[in-house]
C-alpha cells in the first residue's frame, strides 16, 4: 500500500497495468487496493501539478497567519472548519508555535485576497489578528521543483 | 608523419570500444530515448554536492595524501566492514582512487609480469580484457551462458585455470547482465582461489543496488579469501557519482604499497573536492542510496515483464540496473542488427551485448535507469520492432 501510494504521489497517470508490474503484484490487486483507498478517505482525489507561474489565469496566493481565541469546548476546531469552508481558502492547518491557523488564500489579484480578509475572516468574531504574506515565487511545490536550471547532460550511451 | 607506424604495438592489438562504434551513431541526435548509459539517471543527492560546495567556498582545493585524505579512508574502513564484514587498517591497507578503473588498472600492473594469466567472466564491463593486455597480462575470459543466467559456474573457472594462471577478476551483480553470483558457486571459487593460489580482484560497484531482499555476499568473505583478494568498490553507482571519479581498493599492505607506487607517479591522489563529497557520501549511506534501489527494484520488475511479454527472452537479473535480453531467437537479428534497427527505427537506443564479449553477442543491454515514463514509451517503441521482425 505504501508504495501504491508513493508511485501515485509521484505520477498518478501511470496505467493500473504499469504499476503492477513495477511493485511486482497483479493488475487487479492494483484496482482493488485503490478502489479501497478511495472508499477509505486516503486518496482523495487525482490532480494535475501546475506551474501557475507559466499560465495566463495566474492569480496571487497568500499565506496568512490568523490568531484565534478559542472556544470553550470546541477549542480551534469549530472556527478553523468554518475558514476551511471558504472557496477562496486552498488549504487551512493548526499550528503550534507564534499564531494558531496557517491558511492559504488564492485570489484573482491583491485587492481580492485583501478583500477577503478585511471583509470574510477579521470579521469573524474570535479572530484576534491576521498577518498576510504574498508568495512572489515558487521554487518547489509538493516535492517538484519548478524552473529548475538543470541540465541534462548524460551521455547517449556508455560503458 | 605516419603517426601509425608510430603506435606501439600492443596499443594496437586492442580493438576500439564496441560501445564507442554505438555512441557515434547516436551523438548529436535529440529525439532518442537512450537505455543505453551505464549510470543512474538522478543527480548525486544534493547533502553530497552541497559538501562539495563547501570544500570549494571554503577554499580546499590542494592535493591530498597519496592514498586519500585519512577521513575518508577511515568512512571506507568503517563502511567495508559493515558492507564486507571484512576490516581493512585505513592507515596501510585501503588507497583512493580516480574510479574503480583506475584502481583495476594498477591492480593489474601491480601484479602482473608479461605471459600471466588472467580469468575473467564474460559477458563484461568493455575494460577489463583492455586493462590486462596492457598491463602485459594474457586475459582468459570465461563465457558465462544465458541459460545460468550468466553466473559464473566454478567448474569452468577450474577448466580456465593454468600454471600461468595469476588473477580471477569477479564482478557480480554485473554490468551489463544484472547476474548475481549464487553464494554455492562463490564459495567453491574461492576454494579454487586457496587450492591454485590466485590473487582475486572483486568489482564491487554495484554490490548495493541488489534486488528481492537479496543480502550482498562477497568472496572476500571467505576462508583465506582476505590476504589474496583485491576489494573494488568506489561511488558511482550506489551514490549516484559517476562523473565524480572516485574508486578505492582495499587490500593487505603489500599489494596497496605496490598500487600505490604506480597511482604517486601517475595520479598523485584523487580530486580532493570528490573525496570531500565521498566523506559525505558515506555519512549519507543507506539512506542515500536506498531510495533510488528500492526505485531500480520497481523499474526491473516493469522491464522483464514487458521484454518477456513481447516475445524476448530476458531472465530476471538479481541486481545492477542492466537487463540483457536475447533478441536473436525470437527476431532473427543478431544483437548488433537489433540495435542498430531499434535505433533507426524507433529512435531507442540500446547497446548490442556483443560490445561486452562473444558470449553477449545475441543479446542486447538495456539500462532502466531511466524515468519510467520513458521506460513505458522505450518498451512500447521496442514492442512494435520485435512484432515486425517476429520470426
Amino acid at each position: 500500500m505504501e508504495r501504491l501510494l508513493q508511485l501515485l504521489r509521484e505520477n498518478a497517470r501511470l496505467s493500473t497495468r504499469d504499476m503492477a508490474s513495477r511493485l511486482g503484484c497483479t493488475e487487479s490487486e492494483i484496482i482493488d487496493q485503490m478502489a479501497q483507498l478511495e472508499k477509505d478517505g486516503v486518496i482523495l482525489g487525482y490532480h494535475a501539478m501546475v506551474n501557475a507561474e507559466k499560465t495566463e489565469a495566474r492569480g496571487v496566493t497568500a499565506f496568512i497567519e490568523v490568531k484565534i481565541t478559542p472556544e470553550s469546548g470546541g477549542g480551534f476546531d469549530r472556527t478553523a472548519k468554518r475558514i476551511a469552508q471558504y472557496d477562496q481558502v486552498r488549504s487551512c492547518y493548526l499550528m503550534s508555535g507564534g499564531y494558531d491557523l496557517a491558511v492559504v488564500v488564492e485570489g484573482k489579484d491583491l485587492y481580492d485576497v485583501a478583500r477577503f480578509v478585511a471583509e470574510k475572516l477579521s470579521t469573524l468574531d474570535v479572530v484576534l489578528s491576521t498577518a498576510t504574506h504574498f508568495q512572489l515565487r515558487t521554487y518547489k511545490h509538493d516535492g517538484f521543483i519548478l524552473n529548475s536550471d538543470q541540465e541534462e547532460d548524460r551521455l547517449l550511451v556508455s560503458p | 608523419m605516419d603517426i601509425d607506424s608510430k603506435l606501439s604495438d600492443q596499443l594496437r592489438g586492442i580493438p576500439r570500444s564496441g560501445i564507442r562504434d554505438f555512441f557515434e551513431l547516436v551523438i548529436g541526435r535529440t529525439d532518442v530515448i537512450s537505455l543505453g548509459v551505464g549510470e543512474p539517471d538522478k543527480p548525486t543527492p544534493w547533502p553530497i554536492r552541497e559538501a562539495a560546495i563547501r570544500s570549494l567556498e571554503k577554499g580546499q582545493t590542494s592535493y591530498t595524501s597519496n592514498l586519500g585524505l585519512e577521513s575518508l579512508r577511515i568512512g571506507i574502513s568503517k563502511y567495508v566492514e559493515e558492507h564486507f564484514r571484512t576490516h581493512y587498517d585505513p592507515k596501510k591497507e585501503i588507497i583512493v582512487t580516480v574510479g574503480v578503473s583506475e584502481a583495476l588498472d594498477i591492480a593489474f600492473r601491480a601484479v602482473l609480469n608479461p605471459g600471466d594469466e588472467v580469468v575473467f567472466h564474460q559477458p563484461c564491463y568493455v575494460s577489463y580484457g583492455p586493462s590486462i593486455t596492457m598491463a602485459y597480462g594474457v586475459p582468459v575470459p570465461i563465457n558465462t551462458r544465458l541459460e545460468d543466467e550468466f553466473a559464473l559456474l566454478a567448474s569452468d573457472v577450474e577448466k580456465a585455470i593454468t600454471p600461468k594462471t595469476k588473477v580471477l577478476v569477479l564482478n557480480f551483480p554485473t554490468n551489463p547482465t544484472g547476474a548475481i553470483e549464487p553464494v554455492e558457486e562463490l564459495e567453491k571459487i574461492a576454494a579454487l582461489c586457496v587450492k591454485h593460489d590466485l590473487l582475486c580482484f572483486t568489482d564491487e560497484i554495484y554490490s548495493e543496488l541488489l534486488f528481492d531482499n537479496r543480502k550482498h555476499k562477497s568472496i572476500v568473505e571467505f576462508p583465506g579469501m582476505r590476504e589474496r583478494t583485491v576489494l573494488l568498490h568506489g561511488f558511482s553507482k550506489a551514490f549516484a557519482m559517476t562523473g565524480w571519479r572516485l574508486g578505492y581498493a582495499c587490500a593487505p599492505q603489500p599489494l596497496i604499497e605496490a598500487m600505490m607506487k604506480i597511482h604517486q607517479y601517475t595520479m598523485l591522489c584523487a580530486p580532493i573536492m570528490s573525496q570531500i563529497a565521498a566523506v559525505e557520501a558515506l555519512k549519507q549511506g543507506a539512506e542515500a542510496y536506498e531510495p533510488m534501489r528500492q526505485s531500480y527494484e520497481e523499474r526491473r520488475n516493469f522491464v522483464v515483464k514487458r521484454l518477456n511479454e513481447m516475445g524476448l527472452n530476458c531472465f530476471n537479473p538479481g541486481g545492477a540496473f542492466y537487463v540483457f535480453p536475447e533478441v536473436t531467437t525470437a527476431t532473427g537479428l543478431s544483437g548488433k542488427d537489433f540495435a542498430l534497427g531499434l535505433l533507426q527505427d524507433q529512435s531507442v537506443a540500446v547497446v548490442p551485448g556483443g560490445a561486452f564479449g562473444p558470449s553477449g553477442e545475441t543479446c542486447v543491454r538495456c539500462c532502466y535507469a531511466t524515468a519510467p515514463e520513458l521506460l513505458v514509451q522505450a518498451m512500447d517503441s521496442m514492442e512494435v520492432f520485435v512484432k515486425k521482425h517476429q520470426k
